[in-house]
């Protein structure tokens, strides 16, 4: 059994709050400056320079890559071998409340969705996702979501029957009919299979997956290279103005599902997808 | 890039001129305002009450900014989706507002009101929020300072860079963008 105070976990959940508001990572910076090579009009170029601009500013001046610093997702992997000393939740919400204070990020979380819809002040309630696993150490990744993008997911239970086919059509709508909405260049993270819930979640972990990684099934990694190549092809572009550039990544996943269904989830998220992870 | 520079307040003449697909460059005075703040404004409206602020001739950015860090007039500042102030932004117009600055699609009644009256609807880049904040020199409160970042703020603005993405005849940068480059793939690949 290995001991961890909850302090520990605080203190590191702030680290990367500070990690993914600030700074854009390597690939997605490679992938838009990639991208302004492609370009032929002036002005998708321009929207892309702009776009790298920015994330350097954020980067050397410590400021939010996005102004919508987003709801505070975590993903924790915990170790079934770890003891965790003191109030875990509270833990992690006081890494929120301390670093979207302190680093200057927006509260933008409403108590309550529909009547009031107060804002709580200090972007609480974090969204904690946990998995228990083998082990003694704890992985945090943290994915803070704006709702530009967020807004523009959808979710829809197919009938085994729609198959391949099916799902590719609805991938590429979805990403068609969101337009110039959840912030093109965008990273397309989509969940294959499970029950609601679990294709939303596996759809949300995928955008969180390295621009450039694939599925390790073969098939898969290869229905990601055309669903991205088909997704290009739609013009869309850089901010929706027309362009080569209307997604970095389809990020793909699946899970065991029943007998009578097809899930399949597409978690869109903006060309700023931050996230950062680490492990105690 | 051959930019527009374009002074504000931004008359009805002037944004008739404006065409979709131009860059521009905007300097002067805006006004913030996102969800909260225009169902507030509507709501005074509809009570047949008086707004707080004079739309005539004036260009409302929707934005929710990040809080400025020292030695900064603004934190972070890019646009919010515009659809969400779609049910507002025609009883604005009518008024007299000549500038809208945000991201994404606009409904056809938006866009019919930007044709009857002469509006434009300008694009911020999504996620060049650092960037546009330096274009920002000063931020006040103006009204609604319970909303935070949703509070309607007035903005000194220089050099802010923005598209013209759809204009005062219904010119649309988001269907002539798009289509104009899949037309030229097409024709590639023939």
């Amino acid at each position: 059994m290995r001991e961890i105070p909850s302090s520990v976990i605080r203190e590191a959940a702030v680290r990367l709050i500070y990690e993914a508001s600030y700074r854009i990572g390597p690939d997605i910076e490679a992938a838009i400056r990639a991208g302004i090579g492609r370009e032929r009009s002036a002005a998708a170029r321009g929207v892309l320079e702009q776009i790298a601009e920015s994330y350097e500013i954020a980067r050397a001046e410590s400021v939010a890559i996005c102004q919508d610093t987003g709801m505070a997702v975590f993903f924790f992997e915990i170790g079934q071998e770890v003891h965790i000393i003191g109030p875990f939740e509270e833990a992690v919400n006081d890494a929120v409340r301390e670093a979207y204070r302190d680093g200057y990020l927006r509260k933008s979380v409403v108590a309550e969705p529909m009547f009031e819809r107060v804002n709580t002040g200090d972007n609480t309630p974090a969204v904690i996702h946990m998995r228990l696993v083998p082990g003694d150490r704890i992985h945090i990744l943290f994915t803070p979501k704006g709702f530009g993008s967020e807004n523009m997911s959808r979710i829809r239970m197919f009938p085994p029957a729609a198959g391949v086919e099916g799902m590719k059509r609805f991938v590429i709508e979805t990403v068609a009919e969101a337009g110039p909405n959840p912030c093109p260049p965008v990273i397309v993270g989509v969940g294959v299979g499970g029950t609601f819930e679990q294709a939303a979640l596996t759809a949300k972990r995928m955008t969180a997956r390295p621009v450039g990684s694939h599925n390790a099934d073969p098939r898969y990694a290869a229905l990601e290279d055309e669903l991205l190549a088909a997704i290009n092809r739609l013009g869309v572009g850089p901010a929706g103005i027309g362009g080569a550039t209307t997604a970095l990544a389809v990020n793909i996943d699946y899970r065991p599902t029943h007998i009578a269904g097809m899930p399949v989830a597409v978690n869109m998220c903006c060309h700023c997808a931050r996230h950062a992870e680490t492990t105690l | 890039m051959n930019e527009k520079r374009i002074r504000l307040p931004l008359t009805r003449e002037t944004a008739r001129t404006l065409r979709a697909g131009e860059t521009v460059l905007l300097t002067g005075s805006i006004y913030t305002g996102r969800d909260a703040a225009h169902k507030r404004l509507i709501q005074l409206l509809d009570e047949g009450k008086p707004l707080p602020i004079d739309v005539k001739d004036q260009v409302i950015y929707y934005v929710g900014p990040a809080p400025a860090s020292p030695g900064h007039a603004v934190g972070s500042a890019g646009p919010t989706t515009s659809y969400r102030m779609d049910s507002y932004a025609p009883r604005l117009i009518e008024l007299g507002l000549t500038g809208m600055i945000g991201k994404g699609k606009r409904n056809q009644a938006v866009i019919d009101a930007m044709k009857r009256y002469g509006a434009v609807y300008f694009g911020a880049v999504g996620g060049a929020a650092a960037l546009i904040a330096r274009r920002i020199k000063k931020s006040e409160v103006v009204c609604y300072e319970d909303l935070g970042s949703e509070a309607i703020h007035r903005f000194e603005i220089e050099d802010f860079p923005a598209i013209v993405l759809i204009d005062s005849e219904g010119g649309n940068l988001y269907e002539t963008g798009p289509a104009a480059y899949r037309a030229e793939i097409e024709d590639e690949a023939q």
